[in-house]
């Protein structure tokens, strides 16, 4: 891992949750849309906060594609949880919302999920088949 | 009281949807990516408008952005019938356990004791942050 891999998980962990709760309050301007309305649900992208929304996860898929690039899903996905915990940690600190012990504790766990991927290996290395070798984990 | 039953039924069957649809998106963008290699390494060789045809050319990609686009509409219809409170860690953490599962099955991964660990304490963690 350098300093660009970090930089480029930091926007896996930033852009999602910051683009999931322009989506959220975009659409509950919307309201509630049937599945017999099908142009209604297009439609919701013509609402400011839906297509910011769309912008943040735009940035969220560019750096998720990098990394899927260079690491394996089960270490990217864990790793990319860390936005729940930032997302409790602004609404604590910034919106000064009351963040309950359930939630601390969700906090604490999700921590130590991302704690436990990122110290291990980011790839599952395969040998060249001809080496009948086991799959092995690759440290970088 | 009836309102209320079909609202949460709707959120389920939204729940449901995203989290089939996002792991099978997951897991066929990451083997497009992996058949790519590091774009980070590729664009500093050669562009980056070579590695955004490579990307765009790439089948595995164009289907995985299909199921996404499918997972984002169900999360779009998800949140009109109930709170990001329920929807949000109700899929994410359902979709952690199914992407380790479909990453192990489809794309063969070393998922050992860590990742297994990491996939149940985040999903449980997400779960009990909707609190």
């Amino acid at each position: 891992m350098n300093f660009r891999k970090y930089l480029v998980l930091a926007g896996v962990t930033v852009f999602a949750p910051v683009g999931d709760s322009l989506l959220s309050y975009g659409m509950k301007q919307v309201g509630n849309i049937s599945l017999r309305d099908f142009g209604g649900l297009l439609l919701a992208i013509s609402n400011p906060w839906v297509a910011l929304g769309i912008v943040f996860l735009l940035g969220f898929f560019a750096s998720y594609m990098s990394a899927l690039s260079w690491a394996d899903l089960t270490y990217v996905l864990p790793a990319s949880s860390l936005g729940y915990v930032l997302l409790a940690l602004i609404a604590k600190f910034a919106l000064h919302e009351k963040v309950s012990v359930m939630r601390w504790l969700g906090i604490a766990l999700v921590s130590s999920g991302v704690g436990f991927v990122t110290s291990g290996p980011e790839k599952t290395h395969r040998p060249p088949r001809n080496t009948g070798d086991s799959v092995v984990a690759e440290h970088s | 009281m009836i309102r209320h039953a079909i609202s949460n039924l709707n959120a389920w069957l939204a729940i449901l949807a995203v989290v089939l649809s996002s792991s099978a998106g997951d897991v066929l963008l990451s083997r497009a990516m992996k058949q790519i290699g590091d774009i980070g390494q590729l664009r500093a060789r050669r562009g980056l408008m070579f590695v955004i045809l490579l990307i765009f050319r790439n089948r595995y990609f164009l289907i995985g952005v299909g199921c996404l686009a499918v997972s984002f509409y169900s999360l779009l219809y998800g949140l009109s019938w109930n709170d990001v409170s329920l929807i949000g860690p109700a899929a994410a953490s359902l979709t952690f356990v199914a992407n380790a599962i479909a990453a192990k099955m489809f794309l063969h991964e070393h998922v050992d004791g860590r990742r297994w660990a990491a996939a149940l304490l985040v999903a449980a963690g997400v779960v009990l942050m909707a609190f």
